[in-house]
């Protein structure tokens, strides 16, 4: 084939580069193709595996979901019984994972934050403390810590028989192998008004806070907003309380048979599993916190003192606010950890989601396919979550660069 | 880079197209071809399925695997066992992992006609029954209303509890665990008032606990509870078997034929013995097997009376009586169909 001078080769007689020669064009087609091979993939995976199920003769789908579960569960926050449905028992271990979840992440922030601060502390003892509990906490494997919680703490407390003194006498505070025994608040009519008392009073600390705060701006007068909030939270609710006639009272748990019976019960699987979580978690966002302080350069210091800023309003107005910027989006990896770690509830018997419906409902339904899609669906969902709502944090303490 | 996702695109099809061609082939085929049968059992139930200090695992469930290997390929010690969990053994079952399940596993509807497995006998009669501490003095299940009750997950014993707390009028509070050591841990210090699972392993856990003789198993039964071998549906020939070396060990004892005396049974005039031995007829050529599958299941395991005994019997810690396992001639429920 002869070529005309000038005109890439298979280029036609008008001039334009064929659709062949066409970088672009070929791009999008290899693109294309691509897509359709992953589809395809998929379609293929999921079809084999229908097919396969069928005919091996095992059920598959989720009719399951509305059959009665016919199991009872240790520790519930909906209620519950043998005769709810699978999905109802799905919700149980789901919501039993988010709380121990939400009150890890709580516990390992706050515990996280101190020990980080006293990690920097120039006091020798409290620093030293700190460094040894993060070496520590942090180079155990979780499981491991979990096992010790479980099995070398909670478990070698006495029995509720050996712990109470006798049969029918109300104790208001009671720690045996069968949980943590506490008194119950009980509601009767008219305790409604304690509790819009108690938001009425927070919602007062926010608005004095917006207030005193304007007022400093404008004056420079500054006013105690935090003890005054403190004195309404306390004061109202407890005034109201006695206006409306003592409506609260408080169910105390007492030896009955085998078990104490009444009362607020966590049960040691529980206070196992948030130990292990929130204390192994908070060793590593206490290095965190560490590393976000260390990040603000010591300049920043010298100069609020150098503007007469005390030491204690310069670590809040000027340290802290800088260095949440480093903390924050290592710290959601942290808040993601601790919620996927929850999973190891399994191995100490706290009836979570993994437990409950990956490992019961998996068993009696025998659809493990389904099971274990769907739980695995509920952590990436929990964690998009988490790490949406991190995010959007994150977006509202950054430097807003002008 | 166009080199490359047209790799990728390959590299992907050849991998699905690999997955869709998930071979079934049958069961037989592949234990001979890999030359030992794939076992499941229990992770520790003495008398059931437990390793002992050398590693040799034990029991009647792992006998009858031993029986399998023996009829496969005449030699018992052609075995290897896989321990799983409550949880995990219809998974490994289904997905070919194991060959056969032999692992106190009660037979139920919803597991023969759902899970895609067969059941293909009964090894042991069992129920489920409850184990207390003696000093709560506790002398019947019916007293246990409030009591909190460790059990597995994954297991029948878990519904049937529900069950019968529910038909009592009680309460309990369930404290359940996916491993059965982590059920006897528990348990052993104290994490509950009561233990269920299957009587027989009761007796078989309180042997491990720190001190046997503080814990009493409750007279109540309160299920039924079948405990049989399972395979996966859709491969009669390698059920037959499975079914087949169980039924040999039962007629086997009803004919009085066993290690011991199997050799001189040889040249017994008995054509029950002669079939059974393989002196007569080719019973074992039609399930896959060599004509002499019984002999040497009998020769190198023993007749069901013999495992019975061997594993769970008087002489052992458990000194189970044979009760309602008692072959159907001596007033129990264990009747094989006759080898003809």
């Amino acid at each position: 084939m002869a070529h005309q001078e000038g005109v890439p080769a298979g280029a036609d007689d008008s001039g334009r580069v064929s659709l062949m020669n066409d970088p672009k064009a070929r791009g999008l087609v290899f693109q294309a193709l691509l897509i359709i091979a992953v589809i395809a993939m998929v379609y293929l995976g999921v079809s084999n595996a229908v097919a396969n199920l069928a005919r091996a003769g095992i059920a598959s789908g989720f009719g399951f979901f509305s059959d009665r579960a016919g199991f009872d569960i240790g520790q519930t926050i909906i209620p519950y019984t043998n005769d709810s449905t699978y999905l109802r028992a799905f919700f149980v271990g789901l919501l039993n994972t988010m709380v121990v979840a939400v009150i890890g992440i709580f516990f390992a922030t706050i515990i996280g934050f101190i020990v980080g601060l006293a990690r920097l502390s120039k006091n020798y003892l409290v620093q030293k403390f700190a460094t040894v509990y993060v070496e520590t906490l942090r180079n155990i494997p979780l499981l491991l810590q979990l096992l010790f919680w479980y099995k070398a703490v909670l478990s070698i407390l006495p029995s509720p028989r050996e712990a109470a003194r006798e049969t029918g006498v109300e104790v208001a505070f009671s720690i045996n192998n069968r949980g943590l025994y506490l008194p119950r608040v009980i509601a009767e009519d008219g305790s409604s008004l304690i509790f819009y008392a108690l938001a009425v009073a927070i919602v007062a600390w926010f608005v004095i806070g917006r207030w005193a705060k304007k007022r400093q701006i404008d004056t420079g007068q500054q006013f105690p907003v935090f003890l005054t909030g403190l004195a309404l939270v306390i004061v109202l609710p407890t005034l109201v309380f006695f206006v409306t006639g003592r409506p609260l009272s408080l169910e105390y748990a007492s030896l009955q048979g085998f078990n104490m019976v009444g009362g607020w019960i966590i049960q040691p699987e529980f206070m196992a599993l948030l130990l292990g979580l929130s204390l192994y978690t908070a060793s590593f966002i206490a290095e965190i916190v560490r590393a976000g302080i260390l990040a603000v350069s010591h300049g920043q210091t010298e100069a609020a003192f150098a503007l007469g800023i005390r030491p204690n309003l310069t670590s809040r107005l000027v340290i802290v606010p800088q260095a949440m910027r480093v903390i924050i989006p290592p710290l959601t990896s942290q808040f993601l950890n601790l919620t996927k770690n929850s999973s190891l509830a399994v191995a100490i018997g706290y009836p979570d989601l993994v437990s409950v419906f990956g490992g019961t409902v998996l068993n009696q339904t025998g659809q493990a396919v389904e099971v274990i899609s769907i739980t695995m669906l509920v952590y990436l969902a929990l964690s998009l979550m988490t790490s949406a709502f991190m995010n959007w944090f994150n977006s509202s303490v950054a430097l807003v660069e002008r | 880079m166009n080199k490359k996702i047209l790799s990728a695109v390959v590299g992907a099809a050849a991998v699905a197209g690999m997955g869709a061609t998930v071979a079934s082939a049958a069961t037989l085929d592949d234990v001979k071809a890999k030359g030992f049968v794939q076992c499941g059992v229990s992770t520790g139930l003495a008398g059931f399925s437990a390793p002992n200090d050398a590693g040799d695992w034990s029991g009647i469930d792992v006998d009858l695997c031993r029986g399998i290997a023996a009829a496969v390929f005449g030699d018992a010690k052609a075995v290897k066992f896989s321990p799983l969990s409550a949880k995990e053994r219809f998974t490994a079952l289904q997905s070919g992992e194991i060959d056969v399940l032999s692992r106190n596993t009660t037979w139920t509807m919803s597991r023969d006609t759902q899970l895609g497995l067969n059941f293909a006998g009964v090894n042991y009669y069992d129920g489920q029954g409850f184990m207390v501490r003696k000093s709560l003095g506790v002398n019947s299940a019916l007293q246990l209303s409030g009591a909190s009750v460790c059990v597995q997950t994954g297991t029948t014993t878990e519904l049937n509890l529900t069950d019968y707390f529910k038909a009592n009028g009680m309460t309990y509070n369930p404290v359940v665990f996916e491993k059965l050591e982590e059920v006897n841990a528990a348990y052993d210090a104290n994490r509950c008032d009561v233990y269920t699972t299957d009587q027989s392993g009761l007796y078989s856990i309180r042997l491990g606990l720190s001190a046997p003789d503080e814990h009493i198993v409750l007279p109540e039964v309160i299920s039924k509870e079948p405990l049989g071998p399972a395979v996966r549906q859709g491969d009669d020939q390698w059920f037959s078997i499975v079914k087949w070396v169980h039924f040999a060990m039962l007629n086997a004892e009803e004919m009085g034929v066993t290690s011991a005396n199997a050799d001189e049974m040889l040249n017994s005039t008995d054509p029950n013995v002669m079939r059974l031995l393989g002196k007569e007829g080719a019973f074992g050529e039609a399930i896959g097997v060599s004509n002499d599958w019984a002999y040497q299941v009998i020769k190198q395991v023993g007749n069901y009376g013999e495992v019975f005994e061997r594993n769970v019997g008087a002489t052992t810690p458990l000194a189970i009586a044979r009760g309602v396992n008692a072959l159907w001639t001596k007033g129990g429920l264990q009747y094989a169909p006759p080898l003809r």
